[in-house]
């Protein structure tokens, strides 16, 4: 394409260079810099390494034996899972449902993506509102409907779910957007030919929708996991450092704390590479697991 | 799909898809509401609206004395808009090489691209930050520095995104206007700034919306590079309310809501372009 006139190459430098420059300083020469940083020692922050480790994967041997990375690791593969059960499934239930009405679809996917253009600092202070202990919006409204006594939604045994429901719900649109996206691509032809052989409307969603929704479903889902593994920013206001009892660490919260916190550079790069490696294998595991599914 | 008739079924649908919309809309409005409510009623009160007694702009005035909201505003804008403008124009200019031209690195460029849209912030804060340290950029004394190191990043990390959206668009643009140009004599310069650009135009607002969206929400990238309060984006500041202001519900609600209502503003008339640039990037597969 355009071959004849753009025959010149010399231009090409002037156009690529600024963005690959860029990407280059910024992203790939940082992220291998980040994978050596992990093997050596750095005192702060700003300041060069000094040499390896000794042995050099001490920090790996670390991440084993610490208990908040462990947390750290079990809670964020139980957000992969709940992001895969209620964020796409919600997403897929409410998708379908639009697509089944006549009007007002417009609306819903206007109202249902709002979440995620708020920055999620925001909305965790909202949260933090609305779960308040005394009292929050939660707890108000439970008062009102006659329960006794307040509840503690940053307690240690629920707080995951406190920290983990405002995450799904904020990107729960996101995935309603791609579905229907994929919806509105399946030709209505297929529809009327099972309605013509009666089937119901369940039949149709079941044996048409659904199967033909498999590869947009499998992309969401790799969309889901590897989401799950940058959350930071809502985790973070609301249970800041791991509260309460080191009960709510994620990975990225962990290397956050890590890094600026407890001042172990090092060792916050070795856990960024993980949550590379984390990233890779899960949705390597992802794709295998929904291409294959079968109808 | 115009296939059905009122019926008891379509009515649960009905009553499920509202339910989740009220699920999306009503906690910022409820927070809104309360943030015009003295504090102690926002404990007791949360769900009347704000009117007669109740009203109270006390946690607004409360806002603007005790926090350097219109200094976050203005750092915020000054990181976000740089981002989304150096975005487009070098995202621009690559996507139109790597669409129009034939050269042997292109498979190779255009891979990396799409490999960047991989890396989680994580890993690569460290050694930018150690990078730009080295350089003398961070923490000095100078306003505009310190929002350049927040700056910096974030133009790289919004442009993977971008190329992808820029080259699928330049794709579908006939190529005969740009043959037309090039028969009159216009540079390859010429051809894309004056031809390209102004055709591109809808794929750019969508892509700047994205990157100044995501830049005004970060808050990742600003605790690393922003410590100096002076020097804090809205984000930031918003961060600071939670340990620092901890019980003061009301001043939480008002800033809350001083942050929300440009973006909601902001979404009620671009959302046609922002729904289809946050997809964008990640059905291409």
């Amino acid at each position: 394409m355009g071959a004849n006139i753009y025959k010149n190459k010399k231009p090409l430098v002037f156009f690529l260079l600024p963005a690959f420059l860029f990407m280059i300083i910024y992203l790939y020469y940082p992220f291998f810099r980040n994978i050596l940083n992990s093997f050596m020692k750095i005192r702060q922050l700003g300041t060069a390494a000094k040499g390896f480790n000794e042995p050099w994967f001490s920090n790996y041997v670390k991440m084993v034996t610490d208990k908040n990375m462990h947390t750290a690791l079990l809670n964020t593969l139980i957000m992969m899972l709940v992001t895969l059960m209620f964020q796409v499934g919600t997403a897929i239930v409410l998708a379908v449902l639009v697509d089944n009405i006549g009007r007002g679809s417009r609306f819903f996917r206007t109202v249902y993506f709002f979440p995620i253009v708020i920055s999620a600092t925001a909305l965790g202070l909202l949260f933090n509102l609305i779960f308040l202990y005394d009292k929050g919006m939660i707890n108000q409204l439970l008062e009102k409907l006659g329960a006794d006594g307040l509840t503690d939604w940053k307690a240690k045994g629920i707080a995951l779910v406190t920290m983990m429901f405002p995450v799904v719900w904020q990107y729960v649109g996101f995935y309603f957007v791609i579905l229907i996206t994929g919806l509105n691509n399946i030709p209505e032809d297929l529809y009327e030919v099972a309605s013509i052989d009666g089937a119901t409307r369940w039949q149709r969603v079941r044996f048409i929708t659904l199967p033909l929704l498999r590869n947009v479903i499998c992309t969401c889902a790799v969309l889901g996991v590897t989401g799950a593994l940058k959350v930071f920013d809502l985790p973070w206001v609301m249970f800041p450092k791991g509260m309460p009892l080191n009960s709510t660490w994620l990975t990225g919260t962990y290397m956050y704390y890590q890094t600026m916190e407890a001042k172990d550079v090092d060792y916050g790069s070795a856990i960024a590479v993980a949550i590379v490696v984390l990233g890779i294998i899960t949705s390597k595991v992802v794709n295998k697991v929904f291409k294959e599914a079968d109808y | 799909m115009k296939r059905n008739k009122v019926t008891p079924g379509t009515i649960i649908i009905y009553a499920v898809l509202i339910f989740w919309a009220l699920t999306t809309i009503y906690p910022i409005f409820w927070v809104i509401m309360n943030s015009f409510k003295a504090k102690d009623k926002i404990m007791t009160d949360s769900f009347a609206l704000p009117m007669g007694k109740l009203f109270t702009t006390a946690n607004y005035r409360t806002a603007f004395d005790r926090l350097n909201i219109f200094g976050a505003y203005r750092n915020s804008l000054i990181i976000s808009c740089s981002v989304a403008a150096v975005v487009i124009l070098l995202a621009g200019m690559a996507s139109f090489a790597l669409v129009r031209y034939q050269f042997r690195l292109r498979g190779l460029m255009m891979s990396l691209v799409v490999a960047g849209m991989m890396f989680p912030v994580f890993s690569t804060i460290i050694p930018v930050y150690q990078m730009e340290n080295s350089w003398g950029i961070t923490a000095s004394k100078s306003l505009l520095l310190n929002l350049l190191c927040v700056i910096l990043p974030q133009i790289a990390g919004n442009l993977s995104f971008a190329i992808v959206v820029l080259t699928g668009y330049i794709k579908s643009l006939p190529i005969e206007l740009e043959e037309a140009a090039y028969m009159e004599g216009s540079t390859a310069f010429q051809t894309f700034f004056q031809v390209v650009v102004p055709l591109t135009k809808p794929s750019f607002a969508t892509v700047a919306i994205f990157s100044f969206l995501w830049s005004y929400n970060d808050l990742f990238t600003q605790m690393f590079f922003l410590r100096n309060q002076k020097y804090w984006a809205i984000t930031r500041l918003m961060q600071m309310l939670t340990s620092k202001e901890g019980t003061n519900y009301g001043l939480m609600a008002s800033t809350v809501s001083l942050v929300v209502i440009p973006v909601i503003i902001l979404y009620i008339f671009l959302q046609k372009y922002i729904i289809k640039g946050m997809t964008a990037g990640a059905i291409k597969g």
